[in-house]
């Protein structure tokens, strides 16, 4: 009997014995992100080259980067502006251009992070690398596109008569943070397109409802004053706190709770190590054809 | 195995060991893992073993996808008209270090699903590969870019390889040459022809070494002056290959190249031995 067991030795006895690996194994973690980490210049080559690619070919080229959003601030600023009438405050355009310009780098992060792994099907199944690279390209091209807004943000700012000071730069911190929390929430969106493709039809419409849901266009409180359990809310509310920060770096007499950094710092380190561990295990099932 | 259904078990490490035996999102598992009867030459190192590897696509008949394994038990009482593809059906294997395998069988045998599963790409549904090092199959095309000029193509591609930035510029005025692009290099890739592209994807593609090659005989493109280097390139980067397997319909090229033939007909592994002795009883059965 005990014979027999030491004859037979399976493929996996064989494979430890010469130092054989299991192909298309989950890497450990750690392995994980160390092979990510080699692929860096890849993820921004990507970016890169896909951000050049997508506006070639216009008359425009890459202004189109700058015209789409500022067209947006126009909409909304010109329709709420109206529709809220008395009720908006003085430096209303400067309100919602920030909360525009920046709403737009969280929407970017999560609806290109969605197809990151769906719409890379070719790429995918061709050559092996850590799939995670294919999301961090996502984000790091919608955060090339957040550059040259920024730019023109503080532009129409100083333009709608607020005036740089050193507060302003508080906007860099501010940006780690946020693009922690979309990196993690990219993808966590990446794996569950994987899982359900259904999931891109529902996107837009959450995308759409947080867009209204995050004071892009209107201060919470200014609004919800009859709701003061409502309010409450938004101490916890990620988007909401990044918009306001940026809100009060920039803009005068604009103030925010300093505990938001706290709130928001949390809201980024947890979204972005539990969105890398959602993504991470499922590795292995990225490439399958069904 | 940890039944993956709420959020907390998929994010916890703890539930997920460092190499789990089957992949994480198993449709349909065998009973029992038989002892496989798989025997290794004591003499000669082992690279790639194949242990009684079955792969399986499930789709629609309407050929949408069938997803996942908690979106199907929700559609359970509707999910009528699924098909299910045995592609790969018990195929085990022992790949020697420095031999040429020869993969030959019809269309649509499986030998394409076969190598994509031995690369990682495809995850068997049962059974497993074990490698000494990745095995790399021959093609960049899919991470390149038309709107982009063939140059910057190149470092795109190369970075996809997994070079680094200094490598590529080293290595780009070579890949230029190879694919005779010299005065095209600089324009979109679009704008190529498709022979022209063809040559850029196969000398960024061959600019790789590699221990464990997969090469599909489609890779010897471009007109009969490009295919005869290309198909030199091949020979040589196969000399400098550790193990290559050889996926060909050409049973010349295959003799030429291979020491050992690989069988498959419809997903089973037919006959494995022998280049000449393969080729022939192929050939036989094929008239």
């Amino acid at each position: 009997m005990i014979n027999e067991v030491t004859k037979t030795m399976t493929a996996a006895d064989y494979a430890a014995q010469y130092g054989l690996n299991r192909v298309g194994a989950r890497p450990s973690l750690v392995s994980y992100l160390k092979q990510a980490w080699g692929r860096r210049d890849f993820a921004y080559e990507l970016a890169k080259s896909r951000l050049q690619s997508s506006n070639q070919r216009n008359r425009l080229g890459m202004l189109w980067v700058v015209i789409k959003p500022t067209m947006n601030a126009v909409m909304y600023g010109f329709i709420f502006g109206i529709l809220m009438g008395g009720s908006r405050g003085a430096d209303f355009p400067v309100f919602v251009v920030i909360g525009v310009f920046l709403f737009e780098f969280f929407s970017g992060s999560v609806s290109s992070g969605a197809k990151a792994i769906t719409g890379n099907a070719a790429l995918v199944q061709s050559l092996a690398f850590p799939r995670i690279t294919l999301v961090i390209s996502a984000v790091i091209q919608q955060f090339l596109t957040l550059v040259p807004m920024l730019v023109v943000m503080y532009l129409y700012c100083t333009i709608l008569g607020t005036y740089p000071r050193w507060s302003w730069l508080m906007l860099f911190p501010l940006l780690v943070l946020f693009t922690m929390f979309n990196t993690g929430m990219a993808l966590i969106c990446a794996r569950l397109t994987v899982h359900i493709r259904d999931f891109t039809q529902i996107l837009p419409l959450i995308v759409r409802m947080l867009f209204f849901t995050s004071g892009v266009l209107f201060g919470v409180d200014r609004v919800l004053n009859a709701f003061p359990g409502l309010v409450r809310m938004f101490d916890f509310h990620p988007i909401y706190q990044t918009l306001q920060i940026a809100r009060g770096s920039i803009m005068n007499g604009v103030e925010y709770p300093s505990f938001y950094w706290i709130v928001l710092a949390v809201w980024g380190v947890v979204a972005l190590v539990g969105g890398t561990i959602y993504f991470w295990a499922a590795e292995e099932r990225y490439g399958r054809v069904d | 195995m940890v039944e993956l259904t709420s959020f907390d078990d998929l994010i916890n490490p703890r539930l997920h060991g460092k190499f789990e035996a089957e992949p994480v999102f198993e449709v349909e598992q065998s009973a029992e893992p038989e002892a496989s009867t798989l025997t290794v030459d004591e003499t000669r190192t082992p690279v790639v073993i194949v242990d009684d590897l079955h792969v399986k696509y499930q789709v629609y008949a309407s050929g949408k996808a069938a997803g996942s394994a908690g979106a199907r038990r929700l559609l359970q009482a509707s999910a009528r008209g699924i098909r299910e593809v045995h592609a790969v059906k018990g195929v085990s294997f022992v790949a020697y270090e420095n031999e040429s395998i020869g993969i030959i069988g019809s269309n649509g045998s499986g030998k394409s699903t076969l190598m994509r599963t031995i690369t990682g790409l495809t995850s068997p549904a049962s059974g497993s590969v074990y490698a000494s090092s990745r095995p790399n199959m021959l093609g960049v095309g899919a991470a390149l870019i038309p709107d982009l000029s063939g140059d910057k193509n190149i470092m795109l591609g190369g970075l996809a390889l997994g070079y680094n930035r200094q490598e590529i510029n080293d290595m780009r005025e070579d890949i230029t040459k190879f694919a005779e692009l010299e005065e095209f290099i600089d324009l979109p890739m679009r704008t190529y022809s498709s022979g022209m592209s063809a040559r850029l994807k196969f000398a960024i593609a061959a600019s790789k070494q590699h221990d464990i090659l997969i090469v599909d005989e489609a890779l010897a493109v471009g007109d009969a002056r490009f295919r005869k280097r290309s198909e030199a390139k091949i020979r040589e980067i196969r000399e400098n290959a550790g193990t290559i397997f050889l996926v060909s319909h050409s049973m010349n090229s295959i003799l030429d190249t291979c020491n050992r033939v690989i069988w498959i007909e419809k997903g089973v592994l037919t006959m494995d031995g022998d280049a000449k002795t393969v080729v022939d009883a192929y050939k036989g059965k094929k008239k």
